[in-house]
């Protein structure tokens, strides 16, 4: 691999920047590898890494349908905080977060990690006591988050509306200072050509089509549409796709796959200091280093898989926005997009084991999984090394919905996360 | 935006309804006598097709009348509207 660094730039910079190589390889799959990761966003990419640098698996492929990053790694709006009500959420979104914070060197990759910090606003009495109680549980977590009147909130962001005469004013935030963005593209790529400089084989327009199976009915190998390979361990890590994917090893699973929306503005001179969410009225909102507002809408309310959600959707996103930063409303909007996120009943991600022997899922990350790339792919590359879940992760299993030990973020949430 | 045709009131937008799910999910007559796994289905597990799947509507701004609807998942298209209580028309009786 060609390390990019200050000298390698010089040197390419000397011979008119003929030299760089392509990042990683395009090979054709083998008849078998160790483990085999179906899905080549940031979290299969990411899992591939771990395995290969955390496990000493070598021989591991990633079958992707499409192109790396394509999904909903290229299509979300990149924020990242970790101040979630429950342990097991904290635990996980703060793992994730501390790999954030040693990414860029760990793959010498510029990731572009902004710690700018994520405001969450209040604006009703609930809204108040719901983000204070997260205040107070992530701080007993070690999680930094902390409370802010209307005042410091503006302090913190200029560009916010507080006038008392909006529909639904401004009376507090919540603000975790760590939080912020990342490049999303990077992330697959950093991870990709990790994993490639490990000797793991990324190969995309590859469709798994089936699953093999033993005499015992653990997993054998996987059916593609670039033929046959075998394996003792398949990680699925589809978003989205989970369910069709899964359907195909003959499993139902708890979830649902809804369009979720997001847009982009014209680009602009920098305007806008930090993550600003806003839970009650729906609106999240952040500016990109190209200087394009990026804006989160919601999820339509039906099953889909067409990447394309309802207008009115948006819309509902652009008037909280107008209202929260009336300066925008004269901004035009360039780009809006779908991407499909596949949702749990209680709004936490599946890590774990499967029925099947052999078969591991890492789904279910529904409207929030861009920020756990990292987290996420390290416990889910331990469970597929050592066949049992990472502590971090044995939450996460899919048995808890037989059980009903449910992490009901949905509840402590209320809305997308 | 759905353009989603009640049986009852005709072609309204989709602001209109709410959509209340996958369709044709019985709960179990007895719930005390099923075990852990079984209630879980009932609860949690769908079946979240790429293709052809029934879920149920109901006109909430309307005639706040349930209905059935058969729609491509994959394309957003609505194949067709039926009755509470009826069969899938795309599927054999059984």
């Amino acid at each position: 691999m060609h390390r990019f660094s200050l000298r390698t730039l010089l040197a390419e910079a000397l011979i008119g920047h003929e030299g760089w190589e392509r990042q990683w390889r395009s090979p054709e799959p083998k008849s078998a590898y160790d483990a085999v990761i179906v899905g080549g966003g940031g979290h299969g990419l990411a899992t591939a890494y771990y395995l290969a640098k955390e496990h000493g698996l070598t021989e591991i492929a990633v079958l992707e349908k499409g192109w790396i990053g394509g999904g909903n790694t290229g299509r979300n709006t990149t924020i990242i905080r970790s101040n979630y009500l429950y342990e097991e959420s904290a635990a996980i979104y703060e793992h994730a977060v501390r790999l954030w914070e040693g990414l860029s060197r760990e793959l010498n990759y510029n990731v572009m990690f902004s710690q700018r910090g994520v405001m969450m606003l209040a604006h009703n009495v609930h809204d108040v006591q719901s983000l204070k109680r997260h205040v107070y549980a992530n701080r007993l977590n070690g999680i930094d988050n902390e409370w802010l009147s209307a005042e410091q909130a503006k302090a913190f962001c200029p560009p916010l509306n507080i006038s008392p005469h909006m529909r639904y004013p401004v009376i507090g935030a919540s603000l975790q200072r760590r939080g912020g963005v990342a490049r999303h593209d990077a992330v697959a790529w950093g991870y990709a050509r990790g994993a490639d400089a490990m000797g793991v084989d990324i190969i995309q327009n590859c469709e798994v089509l089936g699953f093999m199976r033993g005499p015992d009915g653990s997993v054998t190998g996987v059916e593609t549409s670039k033929g046959p390979i075998r394996t003792p361990r398949v990680g699925v890590v589809a978003a989205g796709h989970t369910s069709v994917i899964m359907a195909r090893a003959g499993l139902r699973m708890p979830l649902e796959s809804f369009p979720l929306q997001a847009l982009v503005s014209e680009p602009v001179k920098p305007v806008f200091p930090c993550v600003v969410m806003s839970n009650t009225i729906h609106a999240y909102i952040s500016q990109s280093d190209r200087g394009e507002l990026v804006i989160g809408a919601g999820t339509d309310q039906y099953v889909s898989y067409s990447q394309q959600g309802g207008m009115h959707i948006a819309t509902h996103t652009l008037e909280a926005i107008c209202e929260l930063f009336p300066q925008f409303s004269r901004l035009r909007m360039l780009r809006n997009w779908g991407g499909i996120v596949d949702v749990t009943p209680d709004r936490s991600p599946i890590i774990g084991l499967t029925p099947i022997p052999g078969l591991y899922v890492n789904c279910g990350w529904g409207t929030g999984g861009f920020k756990a790339t990292p987290g996420s792919g390290h416990v889910f590359a331990h469970t597929i090394a050592k066949g049992e879940p990472h502590p971090i992760n044995a939450p996460f299993a899919l048995d808890r919905f037989r059980t009903g030990r449910l992490i009901d973020e949905a509840a402590a949430a209320a809305v997308a996360h | 935006m759905l353009l989603i045709t009640c049986p009852y009131c005709g072609a309204r937008p989709e602001s209109e309804f709410r959509c209340g799910g996958e369709a044709h999910i019985a709960r179990p007559p007895q719930p005390g006598n099923v075990d852990d796994t079984a209630w879980a289905d009932y609860l949690f597990y769908r079946t979240n097709p790429k293709g052809v799947h029934a879920e149920r509507w109901l006109h909430a701004h309307g005639c706040q009348r349930w209905f059935n609807m058969l729609r491509d998942t994959a394309s957003d298209q609505v194949i067709g509207i039926y009755a509470m209580g009826k069969s899938r028309p795309d599927r054999p009786k059984t």
